[in-house]
């Protein structure tokens, strides 16, 4: 595949991930599609065990043993991640090009170096910086990430810091390359309510300032609903809706999409009280043969039992349901 | 800092000074020195001159006292067996020690860290199961016989190395191979388990997230973090070699270092080298105890020294 300007900034492409443990084939990610436009900011939801994180993982190249991707493609700027030369394409890329923000920063930072070595490091190694250069570098982006005196930080431990601030610190080590897209794997599920609005806030702000593209990872509709150009919803690994964030939240076609809104507390509505949604998560070593979410569903027939790939509803907007492709061919 | 190091002085000299009562109230209890050294024909006078001659003829506490005051100026008084200061024996063996200990440990740790890095790396993998297969075998052999086996196959069938002695740079190689093989075994099984849980911690992820080379990732980010543990165990070794191991092994190749000193004074009941080398066996525990904490705070800085 040649780089041409209309293609998108990313694409995954019917991404298989399968993870071989003792009990069995985890079938973590089943053939999942989305893809990401410059300055984009693409949401992915779904419940723990969906998939989300396994499938921005594999985009990063951090499938590790006995994870294996074994089928689809990764497409960075056109060209692939996954064939022969991708492979060593990907460590270019990631922390460089592809930058990634992790759920926990209790645990995400190195706790026996310093955060200026974190930092460092990252510029040293990709931009060749010298030791003074990456520390100024270092610096600027600690103000970036509204951390002050950075030039005391940078000598700190990460025990010595707040959640908040070594989440800032994960942003800042992100931005270190400038990089065009940045994955946020649930940002600030591990964060305060207050803090997770200030990390959210940082990193909206960071987006729009440096137009950089942003896959969002969330259990929150909400940060969903008011960051988000695009969203994906993720059920037993895959994609089951996927279009404008605006278009899904107001008129969602796929019923497990409908139950995830029906499950959120809304603070403008005075509804009756939160929907949930009947059962469990499928087993993903083996999961059901058709359409994952038909043993929860409300509105499942027989066509079910039966694969359906995404069909589009125009306009981007892509679901993965039977009945709404009735609605469609109707 | 200089609080630490106050602090750890004094514990040290509280545990040099438990041991030293120790040493003198048992060198006392067992056996009688003047019985040993004097001929079975000698007479009484010869004895009480013998007696007087060594302080054992004073109350206890009086011969308490004067052994703490010269044990602070390092003077244990002569070898009853070589007849020359104690301490000069134990500075002029004590080296040998430290230089097989040194070659030992150094080659333990030199093959444990990489093999069990390699074995972490895979577990269940090639590697790993002969790294596991290998420690497991390391770890049931008997050191003494361990070393009887090397001079067999080396120095008897092959005739390639020394059987004993020192002298030459090749005479150290099967004493410190046999010095350093357990500990070897037990130590490439530490950093493997040790390695295995790093390597699966976030910030390893993060790390290689970043794009950082797999070397650095593995090599400096993870084993950093695994390194407390790892030097623990090699703390805990060189002391066991120094004050322990040491008197196999220099017994079984005539290694003229500390061990084999001791079981020649314990042999001819030489009370003042034996408290020579025992006190001295102390003070190196305590020195590497210590050192082993400043080792720590350098490994992990979230560690305080207090």
């Amino acid at each position: 595949m040649n780089t041409s300007p209309k293609a998108p900034l990313l694409e995954v492409r019917d991404l298989v991930v399968n993870f071989y443990t003792r009990g069995g084939v985890v079938q973590a990610s089943r053939g999942v599609s989305f893809q990401v436009d410059y300055g984009q900011t693409l949401g992915i939801v779904g419940e723990s065990g969906s998939g989300k994180s396994v499938a921005v993982q594999a985009v990063m190249g951090l499938i590790f043993n006995p994870g294996r991707i074994e089928g689809g493609d990764i497409f960075f700027k056109g060209r692939s991640l996954l064939d022969p030369a991708g492979k060593k394409r990907v460590r270019q890329v990631r922390g460089k090009e592809i930058a990634m923000i992790f759920q926990d920063p209790m645990t995400s930072l190195n706790p026996v170096f310093t955060i200026g070595t974190q930092i460092t490091e990252v510029l040293r190694h990709h931009l060749g910086m010298t030791k003074d250069q990456a520390r100024k570098r270092a610096m600027d982006l600690l103000d970036m990430v509204d951390i002050n005196a950075p030039e005391k930080r940078l000598k700190q431990y990460p025990h010595e810091m707040s959640g908040g601030m070594r989440q800032r610190v994960m942003i800042a080590m992100a931005l270190a390359c400038e990089p065009q897209l940045i994955i946020a794997d649930e940002p600030t599920t591990a964060l305060d309510v207050t803090i997770q609005a200030q990390i959210l806030e940082l990193l909206t702000d960071l987006q729009q300032r440096l137009n950089v593209s942003v896959i969002l990872i969330t259990h929150d509709l909400g940060v969903v609903a008011q960051l988000c150009h695009r969203v994906a919803v993720m059920y037993a690994g895959r994609v089951v809706e996927v279009g404008d964030a605006d278009q899904v939240f107001a008129a969602p076609v796929h019923p497990y999409t409908r139950g995830l809104i029906r499950a959120t507390p809304r603070l403008d509505m005075v509804t009756e009280r939160m929907v949930s949604i009947d059962g469990v998560p499928p087993d993903l070593i083996s999961p059901p043969k058709g359409c994952a979410f038909f043993p929860r569903c409300d509105q499942a027939g027989k066509a079910c039992l039966r694969m359906q790939a995404l069909i589009a509803l125009g306009d981007d907007r892509h679901v993965s349901c039977w009945c709404a492709a009735k609605e469609v061919t109707r | 800092m200089g609080r630490f190091i106050y602090r750890r002085l004094i514990h040290g000299l509280i545990v040099i000074l438990g041991v030293t009562v120790i040493v003198f109230v048992v060198t006392r209890m067992v056996g009688d020195p003047v019985q040993v050294m004097l001929p079975l024909e000698s007479t009484p006078e010869q004895r009480a001159a013998f007696e007087k001659k060594l302080g054992l003829d004073r109350p206890i506490p009086i011969q308490f006292l004067e052994f703490m005051g010269n044990m602070a100026r390092l003077d244990f008084g002569d070898s009853l067996w070589q007849k020359r200061p104690a301490m000069d024996i134990v500075f002029e063996k004590l080296p040998m020690t430290i230089l097989l200990t040194a070659v030992g440990i150094g080659f333990a740790c030199v093959l444990a860290i990489p093999l069990g890095i390699i074995a972490a790396l895979r577990p269940g993998g090639a590697v790993d199961r002969v790294t596991v297969f290998g420690s497991l075998l390391g770890l049931s052999v008997p050191q003494f016989w361990l070393g009887l086996l090397f001079i067999v196959v080396f120095a008897v069938q092959f005739k390639i190395l020394p059987t004993s002695g020192a002298g030459t740079p090749s005479h150290i190689l099967l004493p410190a191979l046999t010095m350093g093989l357990p500990t070897l075994a037990r130590l490439v099984m530490l950093v493997r388990s040790s390695m295995i849980d790093e390597l699966n911690r976030q910030y390893v992820k993060t790390s290689f997230a970043k794009g950082l080379p797999f070397v650095r990732v593995v090599g400096l980010h993870a084993l950093r973090n695994a390194g407390l543990p790892i030097m623990t165990l090699v703390g805990w070794e060189v002391i066991r070699s120094l004050a322990g191991y040491s008197v196999v092994v220099e017994t079984v190749f005539a290694w003229p270092g500390i061990g084999l000193t001791a079981i020649q004074a314990i042999e001819r009941e030489d009370l003042i080298l034996i408290q020579a080398i025992v006190f001295t066996a102390a003070v190196c525990v305590v020195v590497i105890n210590i050192a082993m904490d400043f080792i720590y705070k350098l490994i992990d800085p979230r560690l305080k020294l207090t």
